[in-house]
């Protein structure tokens, strides 16, 4: 404080001249700074943003001796009336539905968990990390073998089920989708434990023992402190997990025998924004793909800020 | 009331009161061992599979299928020593894969950091026009997925002739406005006397930048370029859009097509796999604090 107040006072008299030239010169330092990360930034995400939605109003092709056409809505009305981009768009909605609740519950019990006072907790939130740390591609080769039909979880199905249920998980399509979901939940769960595990920490303890004091029970003290207290991390975390839900690809794209497969079954957003400008090299409708993917991805995003809002207005 | 009731009266109290306490430790220690239990019980949920990788890559590859099915899943017999993994090396040419994620990720964690940082500490403590419109812009860009800019970027890509390149694999993911909207919010978050006080000592912008700001955000440096090589390291999406051969492919390509390359052998690939990684479980197992605390900082922008 008295060291600002000395520098602002010996300025004073010179005045202006000596505030400009240090004003220029941060200026300058400044643009220096940021120049590298802005130039990137534009040649490699603003850029391509203005030209996605340019290319989905056109027929633009990957490799193409044909002029560029402007031919309006024809992408949009396509993928709309193509039924393999509403079997996509339907998959990731399954998939999402199922797995972004399943996968909450799950890292809120994990994180409740590891959040004890119990001697050695921390080796075990080590362990539920560790899948992170496992590519998701690796992820993705170990687990064929693990869900091959004579594999480790059929094993396991044949003691619970009495052998009922052994059911050939990624060759056939009405299971290959729930195989993905619970590869998925096993790799990144404890991506959302260790958010949810932060906000449980910075739920003041003295709120766990004014609840005691007033008689609650375990259950109440979770409904009525735990939760409220790390209410808007839930969301994030529900929010993320949707997203991440909509992105989802590795997987499907190495699990089954071809990508999306079988029949389809496992076939998402991706895999179809993949196929269709990669491997068709259709850049105008990969690109009506992609903007349709942001719509997605900003609803969901605007959802979840809406919902903090609303908290915050009732307080 | 004479003093022998008063003194028996406490007594029986306290034996209630011991008898009380004697309930709740023994209902302390069944609740602890029922903890125990569950957490070891997730434990092997998530340890199965990567055990079941690392045994898998020191056993032929029939029996990694063979014995798949039961716990000799977890036996390494027959056991044949380091083969897969010169198998991998040989027939999956990791080799030439690990080199190139080295260097796709080495570039992206190390000029990622100095250029985010440096954004975000402009962003964050100097003057100058245009940065409250600059601040708005990185924080719009947080929530473009990269998927959204993908098929346009391979467009541009090979307009350039870049595509199969390894620059085409690291240059779009160097400026990341995640990152430096972490950098902003850290150097934003640290007091500002220290900065100021060499300012007026004469030192510049740049210098105070070096020898005081960025010395303090080591935190921040670390979750970042933890972050930075975690998502790098395991990349896929965009190594399957852009490379077409095996020189310039990153591992996680690497590994899908050794998969995908008969005759499929189980042992060759858990051990591409474990050599894959096993880099990653080594900067897990040595940062582990600030690895956890950098995934869980990600999650901080909600």
């Amino acid at each position: 404080m008295s060291v600002t107040l000395r520098g602002g006072g010996s300025a004073e008299p010179t005045g202006s001249v000596r505030w400009r030239r240090r004003f220029t010169s941060e200026g300058a330092t400044a643009w220096l700074f940021s120049a590298p990360a802005v130039l990137l930034l534009v040649a490699f995400m603003v850029i391509p943003f203005i030209l996605a939605f340019y290319f989905s109003f056109t027929n633009e092709r990957l490799i193409s001796p044909r002029p560029t056409e402007w031919v309006g809505l024809r992408n949009y009305t396509r993928i709309w009336e193509d039924p393999v981009f509403w079997t996509s768009l339907g998959n990731n909605i399954v998939f999402s539905v199922v797995v972004v609740p399943l996968q909450t519950a799950f890292a809120l019990l994990l994180a409740m968990l590891v959040n004890q006072k119990l001697r050695g907790v921390t080796v075990f939130r080590t362990i539920f990390f560790m899948p992170i740390t496992v590519i998701m591609a690796a992820v993705s080769v170990i687990w064929i073998v693990l869900l091959n039909p004579q594999g480790l979880i059929n094993a396991f199905m044949e003691i619970v089920t009495f052998g009922n249920f052994t059911p050939d998980w990624l060759g056939d399509p009405q299971y290959a989708l729930i195989a993905i979901m619970l590869v998925s939940i096993w790799a990144s769960v404890g991506f959302q434990m260790v958010i949810l595990l932060a906000a449980l920490q910075d739920v003041p303890v003295t709120l766990y023992e004014a609840a005691r004091l007033d008689g609650a029970n375990t259950w109440q003290q979770f409904r009525n402190v735990t939760l409220p207290g790390i209410r808007n991390q839930l969301l994030f975390v529900l929010t993320i997990t949707t997203i991440l839900s909509f992105r989802l690809f590795d997987q499907v794209w190495i699990m089954p025998d071809r990508p999306g497969g079988p029949l389809d079954s496992t076939r998402t957003l991706m895999v179809d924004i993949v196929d269709t400008g990669v491997f068709d090299g259709n850049i105008g409708r990969g690109s009506a793909l992609s903007v349709v993917f942001l719509a997605i991805v900003l609803v969901i995003t605007f959802a979840q800020r809406r919902l903090i809002k609303q908290e915050g207005d009732v307080r | 009331m004479s003093a022998s009731a008063v003194t028996s009266r406490t007594q029986t109290r306290d034996a209630e009161a011991a008898r009380a306490r004697e309930i709740l430790a023994r209902q302390q220690r069944r609740s602890r061992a029922i903890a125990y239990l569950v957490l070891i019980l997730l434990a092997v949920f998530f340890l199965f599979p990567i055990v079941f990788m690392f045994v898998g890559s020191f056993k032929t590859d029939t029996s990694v299928i063979a014995d798949s099915g039961s716990l000799k899943a977890f036996v390494p017999e027959p056991f044949v020593g380091l083969e897969n993994y010169q198998q991998a090396a040989e027939r999956g040419n990791f080799w030439t894969s690990f080199r190139n994620s080295v260097i796709i990720s080495g570039v992206i964690v190390g000029v990622g950091l100095i250029v985010n940082s440096l954004f975000g500490y402009a962003l964050a403590r100097l003057r100058f026009r245009g940065k409250s419109l600059l601040l708005a812009f990185v924080v719009a860009l947080i929530i473009v997925p990269f998927e959204t800019l993908a098929v346009p970027l391979l467009l541009i890509m090979s307009e350039l002739r870049w595509t199969n390149t390894l620059h085409a694999q690291f240059l779009p993911f160097l400026a990341q406005p995640l990152y430096i909207f972490l950098f902003y919010s850290f150097f934003l978050g640290l007091p500002k006397e220290l900065e100021e006080a060499a300012r007026i000592d004469g030192a510049g912008a740049a210098t105070v930048f070096l020898r005081i700001a960025a010395p303090l955000a080591k935190p921040a440096y670390a979750a970042a370029g933890i972050l930075m090589f975690l998502y790098s390291w395991g990349q896929f999406l965009w190594p399957v859009m852009i490379t077409r051969t095996v020189d310039v492919r990153p591992l996680p390509m690497g590994i899908a097509e050794f998969q995908g390359l008969p005759p499929t052998q189980w042992g060759d690939i858990m051990a591409y796999a474990a050599l894959m990684v096993i880099p990653l479980l080594i900067v897990f197992i040595i940062f582990q604090r600030q690895f956890v605390q950098g995934v869980a900082t990600s999650g901080l922008k909600g």
